[in-house]
């Protein structure tokens, strides 16, 4: 049971660790992008306020910065939640996957769609821990049928291999058109 | 009558019956997954529909949408797991019915309220089309700016105990949608000379990122599982007789879905809450509430599905979504040039009642489909959190690169995955930057188209409808502030924090 009694205790959250980090963060990234404002944005002489360019741009960072800035405030009067390095290390756990995420975007247009996709499935399940034989039956079948649905029967844009350029012809165009 | 029947007409294709099937399955079996909700699912999705035509397109969405909640009850009374965000409260009450021994009559009465929520909802729709076609032509510019910045203070003030992130992440969306060139003065806006930024940045892909990236991410820095279930036996039509007993319950219940979901940010959530709360306050034995009450799980699963029905009114009558699904839908809309909207009531009426009518062949094949399925939808539930990762991984990828065939997408997209992150994590909310970048686009489109008119800022609000947005808007700041004041002055009871733990489904 609490009972607002004082600043402090109104502006208390229920927070998780590192929450403060992310409120410090979101705070700077605000203040930083309203500084960049003169030279981001154009005003027009002639125009009315409302339809500057820079008017929507200067209400949304400026509510942003108000917003964070309370935001910070309530983070930095609550009661302080141990553990928030902890936190950002797994934050930046995630990097890892993301860059998992754009290398297999980035090998796609050379080793195909197909390919591309069974072989990201197999090692990121293994990176992830699994040794189990019927998982890794399960994430190759799973990259096949993700690749039939999208690519062969939805016919979704994504290029083409350029490895598919060294099968034969007829398998080539096939490769090209479907995998 | 003749409308319902060119509706009828637009679903009398093949490639709209697979789109429903598609649809009301894999929303079904997305939403028994906890892990798995259906923004992550219509988030990907999305760009696969672009090819497709709009009323096909929309039903597998709208499918997705619709049916999900149906496959979340499965997880949250057999395994006190959430299928999705609005089956929180299903839990509550459905799960001390599985451990004493009433499984089958929980997801029997949970299949029930749903099918009366979903129907009811879609007859609402259906009744309120011809006030909506009277009323949605009176909506210039002006009360459409006003309805938008509506949704958006709603947004923000709907999300109690969170206001600053929610308002500052709102503020977020509304520059984000600002990037790019200036559509009127071709002037670059935060562009800081990047090439890739003078398009701005792509919603599918701030979407792709914050809802799909962000919960593979989730899964995979977390500790694998892989929930148990057992098996339910007997036949699930008996939920009906059921709730028949417990009709007023299931209506009222239904009523807070429809009516909350018209409102812009307020959604499943709140009218679960509102529903459940009047089902305890007004039952005979409000002690069972929380410890397996059948009118509890009813209100809760009447109530969330009545919401899809009712949450497409303000995006097909005025072209505002009131929150993240409808916002992703609207993006449909816009790249086959069906612009939502009061002008949508006059050309494409054939579209609005064939979205209705699928609805209700949505909601029938759904009850069938769990009928015979319920079994193999518990095995569904034990797929690995981690292996669910990494195919969310694949599937988001087809998404952001078929966009447009770009690598700097996917690094964006990966971008905003890890803030979707860090944000699910700190439990902050990721709807607001989503209703932001739409809402904050319409907003800016329609005080500029509004501009002319307005000699004085009185001009904005000296329409009737224009003029009761505006003391709505005055109304909704006058009940906050007593809201603080109030919560101030009384003693609170210790909320229940995980009940607000809805970003990591």
């Amino acid at each position: 049971m609490s009972r607002y009694t004082t600043l402090k205790v109104l502006f208390k959250r229920y927070r998780r660790p590192g929450d403060i980090v992310f409120a410090w963060f979101f705070f700077a990234l605000s203040v930083f992008l309203l500084t960049q404002i003169l030279d981001q944005t154009a005003y027009k002489s002639s125009g009315k306020l409302f339809s500057q360019p820079r008017f929507w741009p200067a209400v949304s960072l400026t509510g942003m910065t108000f917003f964070a800035a309370l935001h910070l405030l309530a983070s930095g009067l609550s009661e302080r939640i141990e553990g928030r390095w902890k936190e950002v290390i797994v934050w930046g756990a995630s990097l890892e996957y993301a860059g998992w995420f754009i290398l297999y975007a980035f090998a796609i247009p050379y080793i195909g769609y197909l390919g591309g996709t069974i072989l990201f499935a197999v090692l990121l399940v293994f990176r992830v821990g699994y040794r189990n034989r019927a998982i890794f039956i399960g994430a190759v079948c799973s990259a096949i049928v993700t690749v039939l649905m999208f690519k062969t029967f939805l016919q979704v844009k994504l290029p083409a291999g350029q490895i598919y350029n060294a099968l034969p012809d007829g398998l080539r165009q096939i490769m090209l058109t479907y995998f | 009558m003749e409308n319902l029947l060119a509706g009828a007409e637009l679903l009398m294709r093949w490639d709209v019956g697979i789109a429903l099937l598609v649809g009301a399955l894999g929303g079904v079996i997305i939403g028994a997954i906890p892990g798995v909700g259906p923004a992550v699912a219509i988030a990907i999705l999305l760009p696969a529909t672009f090819s497709l035509e709009p009323i096909v397109g929309l039903t597998v969405l709208l499918g997705i949408y619709g049916s999900s909640m149906y496959g979340g009850a499965i997880p949250a009374i057999l395994i006190n797991t959430p299928g999705t965000a609005a089956n929180a409260l299903t839990s509550y009450d459905g799960h001390p019915m599985t451990k004493r021994g009433e499984g089958h009559r929980a997801l029997s009465l949970a299949y029930s309220a749903s099918f009366f929520g979903g129907i009811f909802g879609i007859l609402c729709l259906i009744l309120l089309s011809p006030v909506l076609a009277v009323i949605a032509p009176m909506f210039g510019s002006r009360e459409i700016f006003l309805a938008a910045l509506l949704g958006i203070i709603l947004v923000v003030f709907a999300h109690r105990g969170q206001v600053f992130a929610a308002g500052m992440l709102a503020m977020f969306g509304i520059f984000l949608n600002t990037i790019g060139l200036d559509a009127i003065t071709y002037t670059k806006r935060y562009t800081f000379d990047l090439t890739f930024l003078s398009s701005g940045v792509n919603l599918i892909v701030v979407v792709l990122g914050l809802f799909a990236l962000s919960q593979a991410f989730f899964l995979l820095t977390n500790p694998d599982s892989s929930p148990d279930t057992k098996p339910v036996s007997g036949s699930m039509t008996t939920g009906f007789k059921e709730l028949w007993k417990h009709k007023r319950v299931a209506s009222v219940a239904s009523s807070f879905g429809v009516v909350m979901g018209m409102i812009p940010g307020v959604g499943e959530f709140t009218a679960q809450f509102m529903s459940y709360t009047y089902a305890q306050k007004t039952s005979k034995k409000p002690d069972e509430f929380g410890n397996g009450s059948p009118e509890g799980l009813i209100s809760s699963e009447a109530a969330n599905n009545a919401v899809p029905a009712a949450a497409m009114i303000p995006l097909l009558a005025l072209g505002i979504p009131g929150e993240a699904l409808t916002a992703m839908m609207l993006s449909v809309f816009y790249v086959h040039n069906v612009i939502p909207g009061p002008a949508l009531f006059q050309n494409n009426i054939d579209l609005v009642y064939g979205l209705y009518l699928a609805l209700i062949i949505l909601n029938v094949l759904v009850l069938m489909f769990l009928m015979v399925s319920t079994n193999v939808l518990t095995k569904v539930i034990q797929i690995p959190t981690r292996f669910l990762g990494v195919m969310i991984l694949i599937l988001s990828f087809v998404g952001v690169y078929s966009l447009r065939n770009s690598l700097t997408d996917c690094m964006l997209a990966a971008g905003f995955g890890v803030l979707g992150l860090v944000l699910k994590r700190l439990n902050l909310p990721i709807v607001p930057i989503i209703l932001g970048m739409v809402l904050g686009g319409i907003m800016e489109v329609k005080l500029r188209s509004a501009l002319p008119r307005l000699k004085t800022p009185f001009d904005m609000i000296d329409r009737p409808i224009a003029f009761i947005l505006f003391v709505v808007i005055v109304l909704v700041f006058a009940m906050h502030i007593r809201t603080l004041i109030k919560e101030f002055r009384t003693v609170q009871p210790d909320e229940d924090h995980d009940l607000h733990d809805s970003q990591t489904r």
